[in-house]
């Protein structure tokens, strides 16, 4: 199949067969990084733009690292040190972005939407790294990629999502993914932190750990955000660990060989014990492997789309 | 001067009237409707083919002035009301300084009088600064002119508040309209609560913030038989409460708007502004209970809700941009391509939700093409089809759903006291 999107926005919009095609693109790259000379030219002269509106260090390196491996230059804006504070509008930043012949935006952003509102008003391809509670399509991807590399397949897995599903766009990002391409999905969380009409998504919910980690093949557990004011926060971390937190007594009244995803960072005591992060199940460094051969992958494939695109207009 | 327009077909539901009659104007007033009037006339219209109903009376719109001109004015915002057929509107009281004391109410006037192009009625404030705390002096705006009072964009919370309100607008003839949110459910909710703001990632809007304040207000209004009109209602759950209240014989009335009726909550999916408004757009189910309820009468009125924004307020991220949707251009055309033309609504009852109803319910003069009444009328192509575009829209704002959309029937005529006040 030919990529034809110049952006990627979120999963939720994409077929089982585009989501392979990118993590099959993936698993051609990935080979790269393990080179003495870590770098292919495919986006030699191409500029990609991170533009982080929220503090990131590990995706916007991840992505950094991916832009770097396939030598295209790199410029990251965060939202601090630019004219976002000085008021102007996210499509006039997007649009001046433009106007220095950049190629691919990556954008953060707190708000949902922002990724859309973006690539509707720009040529440039529009690469998601995370709109609110929206989408974080690149951390989906590179969460099916690890499960499809352990696992070898995604038809018929049983994966288990567990955390604040309601404020996370890893969780529908990786719920549009799994579902698509045949898994059986569960979201476990406290009941305030499941969102209205979930299972419409095609997820089974429960607020029972030990029945979501029962039979799973893997369970991916999602950062809690204490900080968080007021609003459906869990009002304490110690309760949270007792009542949903991944331990090796929970462990090992799973399946043998559970895998056990985290996207980063990990509260240890809160959503999983040491013991788990850095155990035999953890495949949490390999997520973070990972997630440079899947950016290089996206950010290699919307470019390509966009040259065509672009090709085509002139020669119209 | 004299105006015949012949041969037109006309539906006046005051007067029983839906067939091919001739109206004859004189001067401001109508002089005649029936068949073959044979009157010399000053100029004659030939309406063949063509629909002639009472002007629109639209009882929701924000005209902005005073205090957002850069939204909208009272000359542009009469103007776009009159491309779309309708002739006389009621102004929320939401402006900058508020509609909440005869002062006030003569600023408004003083401007109206100079630049209104339709029949403006003025919709002055529950509450002073609209903060729900103290009721206005609704005698002292009465004896200004108003016809109706509103928190619109905001509910009183207060009941103790809200029951004198009531009591006090019972007592000078003017009517309370209520837009029913309880914002400690709604809060912070930005589109209907469910699997589409959980696709989306955005704080949802339960229809509950509705539908309870709608059955608390309901119940004021029984216990103080003061008539009560309930705005922009967009869930099915206020539909069984407000049908339930009326089969009690408690003097309620309601509306829906015309986006409310037509669209549901997936339009929103996108992150288009323009389908961002408060009450938001809800699921397929509520659109029929809707639609089910204007057919059946639960409903009285259909209006537009006009809510003119910037470009800078709108073409923003999703969750900062304001919430509501120009209307004013295309109520008309949306009733007939979404309600009649499907076979939903007959033409009578069309004019009923959006002429006599309102009128009937302002306490106003307007809605009929009775005899010795002001000629307020328009003549509409039913068949002509055309499409919505931002270029075209004679508001000074674009927020609308229909953008893009292609419509079915079109205003060839406004008649605004007799004389010719826009023509297609």
């Amino acid at each position: 199949m030919v990529w034809s999107s110049k952006d990627l926005l979120g999963l939720e919009g994409l077929s089982r067969e585009e989501i392979e095609f990118i993590l099959d693109t993936a698993s051609s790259f990935k080979e790269v990084s393990s080179r003495e000379i870590k770098k292919v030219p495919a986006l030699r002269g191409k500029t990609v733009v991170n533009l982080f509106y929220e503090p990131s260090t590990r995706t916007r390196v991840s992505f950094e690292i991916a832009a770097k491996r396939l030598s295209a230059d790199v410029i990251n804006i965060a939202s601090e040190t630019s004219s976002v504070r000085k008021g102007e509008t996210l499509v006039d930043t997007g649009r001046n972005i433009e106007a220095l012949k950049v190629d691919i935006i990556v954008i953060r952003h707190n708000y949902s939407g922002a990724a859309q509102m973006l690539a509707r008003h720009l040529k440039a391809s529009v690469v998601n790294a995370g709109d609110g509670w929206h989408e974080h399509p690149t951390q989906a991807l590179l969460d099916m990629f690890t499960l499809r590399e352990k696992l070898g397949r995604i038809q018929g897995l049983k994966v288990s999502i567990v955390g604040d599903i309601a404020h996370s766009r890893v969780a529908r990002s990786n719920i549009w993914g799994l579902v698509k391409l045949g898994a059986q999905v569960t979201v476990c969380a406290p009941k305030m932190l499941i969102p209205a009409a979930i299972e419409e998504m095609g997820v089974g919910v429960t607020e029972d750990i030990d029945l979501a980690l029962s039979g799973a093949d893997a369970v991916n557990v999602l950062r809690m955000q204490f900080e968080r004011d007021g609003e459906n926060a869990f009002p304490r971390q110690l309760d949270y660990f007792s009542n949903f937190g991944i331990t090796q007594e929970r462990l090992k009244k799973a399946k043998k060989d559970i895998i056990v995803m985290h996207p980063g960072p990990i509260n240890r005591g809160i959503e999983m014990s040491s013991e788990v992060a850095d155990g035999m199940s953890s495949v949490i460094l390999e997520q973070v492997t990972n997630g440079i051969a899947v950016r290089m992958a996206v950010l290699f494939l919307v470019a390509q789309a966009n040259d065509r695109i672009k090709n085509n207009e002139d020669a119209h | 001067m004299k105006t015949l327009i012949k041969n037109g077909y006309v539906i006046d539901p005051a007067n029983g009237i839906c067939g091919i009659r001739d109206i004859l104007i004189d001067g401001k007033v109508i002089s005649k409707v029936s068949e073959n009037i044979r009157s010399a006339a000053d100029v004659t219209i030939d309406a063949s083919g063509r629909i002639v109903m009472p002007g629109l009376v639209d009882m929701h719109v924000h005209l902005r002035q005073p205090g957002r001109e850069d939204k909208e004015t009272i000359y542009s915002g009469t103007k776009a009301a009159l491309k779309g057929g309708v002739t006389s509107l009621l102004a929320m009281p939401n402006t900058q300084p508020p509609m909440d004391s005869a002062v006030n109410i003569k600023l408004l006037k003083g401007i109206l009088k100079k630049d209104a192009q339709a029949n403006v009625f003025i919709c002055a404030a529950i509450t002073k600064g609209r903060q729900g705390k103290e009721v206005s002096d609704i005698s002292g705006l009465q004896q200004e002119g108003v016809v109706a009072v509103s928190d619109d964009g905001s509910s009183v919370d207060d009941k103790e508040v809200m029951a004198e309100a009531l009591k006090k607008a019972g007592l000078n003839k003017v009517l309370v309209i209520c837009h029913s949110e309880d914002k400690a459910l709604s809060s912070g909710g930005m589109v209907n609560l469910g699997i589409i703001s959980t696709r989306m990632g955005l704080r949802g809007m339960a229809d509950e913030a509705e539908y309870k304040r709608v059955a608390r207000d309901v119940e004021l209004a029984k216990e103080y038989s003061c008539p009560l009109h309930l705005a922009h209602i967009s869930s099915q759950e206020s539909v069984k409460i407000i049908s339930l209240a009326k089969k009690k014989g408690v003097r309620i009335t309601a509306e829906a708007t015309p986006h409310h009726l037509s669209l549901n909550e997936e339009a929103v999916l996108g992150y288009d502004t323009n389908f961002k408004m408060n009450p938001p757009l809800r699921s397929k189910e509520d659109v029929q209970a809707l639609k089910k309820g204007l057919k059946e009468g639960i409903i009285d009125v259909i209006a537009s809700d006009h809510a003119p924004h910037t470009e800078n307020e709108k073409e923003i991220e999703f969750e900062r941009a304001e919430f509501g949707v120009i209307g004013l251009e295309t109520i008309l055309a949306v009733g007939i391509t979404e309600l009649v033309e499907p076979g939903f609504l007959d033409w009578p009852s069309l004019v009923e939700k959006l002429a006599l109803n309102p009128a009937r319910i302002l306490g106003i003069d307007k809605g009929t093409l009775s005899p010795g009444k002001d000629a307020d009328l328009v003549i509409i192509d039913k068949e002509k089809e055309w499409l919505v575009e931002r270029e075209g829209l004679i508001s000074k704002s674009r927020n609308c759903p229909f953008l893009g959309r292609k419509l079915k029937g079109k205003v060839e005529y406004t008649f605004l006291g007799g004389k010719i006040a826009y023509k297609a």
